[in-house]
């Protein structure tokens, strides 16, 4: 149903057939391993670059592998799967210089690997110990959001004080810094994203909009969501937008590295659309069975991120035997500390819940504290 | 030292240029707070003074302002947002509660949040809806959040300026039918008491009055109607919501055995009931009545030519304070 008066077609206007991420998908690395090139976004990486991310993915991997099983033996009561989605992260982890800050979601544990959060650390929030245990400003790695979509505008509220601090366009590389906002599909509906881009691009701040569309929110397929591939999206708000191969890390870290370099420049917010697949659950709670075929799954298989490096590695002898096993045993014993560590992550003393509402207390509050205190003394002396 | 006689509008203006000027990272943002300086004024030449990086003009979007705040706020910077109207919140409701109160809990106290979300309350200006209401209780129910609001010109200099410089997010509220209303003597020489402090503002040995906002107005009146009639009403200004100082409450209290709260705002679960509960718990035996509540009905905000029977005015504040002394 075509209607002159309401403008053209959106299949015209918007393009071919999105499948496999339509003809504007930026990649670098084949599924099968093979170094293709792009006009735009090409770069020449290093065999210590190509390994470092190998190693990140895998490390990331486990991390997610572990803290799935904790969960499936109780340790943990719920916990947000990355599976599949290794490369977009690491790809945007990476590209990321010490001074910019993350806003992540509640998934970004490869992004965390990057800015050097303890994994440890990332297990509390799932165990109920804490809600985040990590400063934010010691790795310039926010806490983990569980609203969808509220820190895209804190990302760009923050942006909006990096220009004000004078740290964006001076042509310092050690000075000039970015923000990047993680989001995903999902969150694209919301109207905190919305008002994000709005702001940022009002304002000309320095952030980059990091969507991995994992084409799934919990049950809703990317359908639901949007009738316009989320890339294309950015035009309307008057930026620019990319899709990427979000299963390339090559492409990722390419991508992101001059949205980043582009914001710190002065020149504004980019939206990037990683092009990926959730291959798990949405969290440990959810039965992706009862909503998606095995087929579509099957597929993806077919497109995994590091089975794509690793044959890219040997394939040009860019690794060894040794080194693969370094890697392995690396990630063995990280998930022998994650199930150790997690297992004596010490439950919170509850009074201490009092303590970090205010900044300065207030009397009232205190009054409840010392009576909640007096109250379970009462019970002690009772035990003694 | 010399003293000036201000509006309530001036002394909010005055407030905020006295806090651009003591601190750098103090920030405006809000809609239509630059050029226009607010739908009331109450941002009035600060943008040309201060400059566009600190006197924002943002664009329409209330979650965006708050949000983006909030980032600010992470970054360093000590943001005074303005809400256009008191029904102009809730898009932002989201980040105040899930994200403005919390941030300092959820970080251990890594992240502060030394916001300040001023919102003009209240109604009598014979407004359309959404442009009259007290969502006050709401934000009070909120733990993380400070609430405070002023009554009259001085207040409004002196409080705001301690909101911005508490570093706990506060909720600030201003009467906004008294922004151009009446004038008062400020001295900015003196040291004005704490913030999260309420004030007797009339002695009185029979009952006691409580209100905050532009219901102080309204208890004030009350009291000079009463003293004619030989009632003699102390008056207590709240000017704390959250958290309550019940010290000087209780102390009247206990003295006059009985209180009539009034507030706008409707009073189911209102912040008489909470008022209403504390002093029953505290003097119990003190009582001579059950404390009553005077405030809006629990209605939606009427239309604005009725706005008036359904806000508490002089005669159901006399009528309260009637029903307790005869208790």
């Amino acid at each position: 149903m075509s209607h002159a008066e309401f403008g053209p077609d959106l299949v015209e206007v918007f393009g071919p057939s999105q499948q496999d991420g339509g003809p504007e998908l930026v990649q670098l690395l084949t599924p099968e391993g093979e170094r293709v090139h792009h006009a735009e976004f090409d770069m020449d990486f290093s065999a210590e670059e190509l390994r470092g991310f190998y190693r990140d993915m895998v490390l990331t991997r486990r991390i997610d592998t572990e803290a799935t099983a904790l969960q499936r033996h109780g340790e943990l009561g719920i916990w947000a799967q990355l599976l599949g989605q290794e490369a977009a992260q690491i790809g945007a982890g990476r590209a990321l210089r010490p001074q910019d800050y993350v806003f992540p979601t509640y998934r970004e544990h490869g992004v965390a690997w990057c800015r050097g959060v303890d994994p440890l650390d990332l297990l509390g929030l799932f165990r109920g110990v804490d809600h985040g245990r990590w400063n934010p400003n010691d790795n310039n790695f926010g806490q983990y959001t569980i609203v969808i979509g509220a820190q895209v505008l804190h990302a760009t509220g923050y942006a909006m004080g990096m220009q004000r601090d004078g740290v964006v366009g001076t042509g310092d590389p050690e000075r000039d810094a970015a923000v990047i906002a993680h989001f995903g599909d999902g969150a694209s509906s919301q109207g905190d994203v919305n008002e994000g881009f709005i702001f940022a691009a009002s304002y000309n701040a320095p952030v980059v909009f990091f969507c991995q569309n994992n084409q799934w929110a919990i049950s809703e397929p990317i359908e639901r969501q949007t009738r316009i591939p989320l890339y294309q999206r950015a035009l309307g708000f008057g930026f620019p937008g990319v899709r990427v191969d979000g299963n390339d890390v090559l492409a990722t870290y390419a991508v992101t590295k001059a949205a980043l370099q582009r914001a710190r420049d002065g020149q504004g917010p980019t939206l990037i659309e990683a092009y990926t697949y959730r291959m798990g659950a949405h969290t440990t709670t959810d039965d992706p069975t009862r909503y998606r075929l095995s087929a579509d799954v099957e597929h993806w298989k077919l497109k995994d991120p590091i089975a794509r490096v690793e044959a890219y590695l040997k394939r040009n002898g860019l690794v060894d035997d040794g080194f693969l096993d370094t890697v392995k045993q690396e990630a063995d014993d990280l998930g022998v500390r994650l199930r150790e560590g997690c297992k004596a992550l010490p439950d919170p003393d509850p009074h201490a819940i009092f303590d970090f509402v205010y900044d300065e207390i207030p009397p009232e509050l205190a009054e409840q504290r010392d009576g909640f205190a007096a109250y379970t003394a009462g019970f002690e002396e009772a035990h003694s | 030292m010399s003293t000036q006689k201000i509006t309530l509008a001036k002394g909010l203006n005055m407030g905020l240029r006295k806090a651009m000027e003591d601190d750098p990272k103090v920030l405006i943002m809000g809609e239509d707070v630059g050029r226009l300086g607010g739908v009331f004024r109450i941002t009035d030449g600060l943008q040309k003074d201060f400059g566009e990086d600190r006197v924002i003009d943002s664009p329409l979007a209330e979650s965006g302002i708050v949000g983006t705040a909030v980032g600010m706020a992470m970054r360093g910077y000590r943001p005074v947002v303005e809400i256009q109207f008191d029904g102009f919140v809730y898009p932002a409701y989201d980040q105040i509660v899930c994200q403005v109160a919390k941030i300092h809990f959820r970080s251990k106290g890594n992240t502060k949040m030394p916001m300040v979300i001023r919102i003009p309350f209240g109604g009598g200006i014979g407004a359309v809806e959404h442009h009259s209401e007290s969502p006050e209780a709401q934000f009070a129910h909120t733990p993380g959040l400070k609430v405070v609001a002023c009554s009259n010109p001085v207040d409004g200099y002196w409080m705001l300026q301690q909101a911005i410089a508490c570093d706990d997010p506060v909720i600030f509220l201003e009467p906004k039918r008294q922004y151009h209303a009446d004038k008062a003597e400020l001295d900015e020489s003196i040291t004005p008491e704490p913030l999260f402090t309420s004030r007797v503002v009339k002695t009185g040995t029979d009952l006691t009055l409580l209100a905050y906002g532009p219901t102080v107005k309204t208890a004030m009146k009350a009291a000079e109607a009463a003293a004619t009639e030989g009632k003699s009403l102390e008056v207590i200004d709240l000017r704390t919501l959250s958290p309550l100082d019940m010290g000087p409450v209780l102390d009247s209290v206990r003295r006059t055995g009985r209180a009539v709260i009034v507030h706008e705002a409707h009073v189911n679960l209102g912040m008489g009931a909470e008022v209403a509960s504390r002093i029953t718990e505290k003097c119990f035996y003190n009582l001579e009545a059950p404390v009553l509540r005077v405030g809006g009905f629990d209605t939606p905000y009427p239309p604005s030519r009725i706005e008036e029977d359904y806000l508490p005015d002089l005669d159901r504040v006399l009528d309260a304070v009637d029903r307790s002394l005869e208790f």
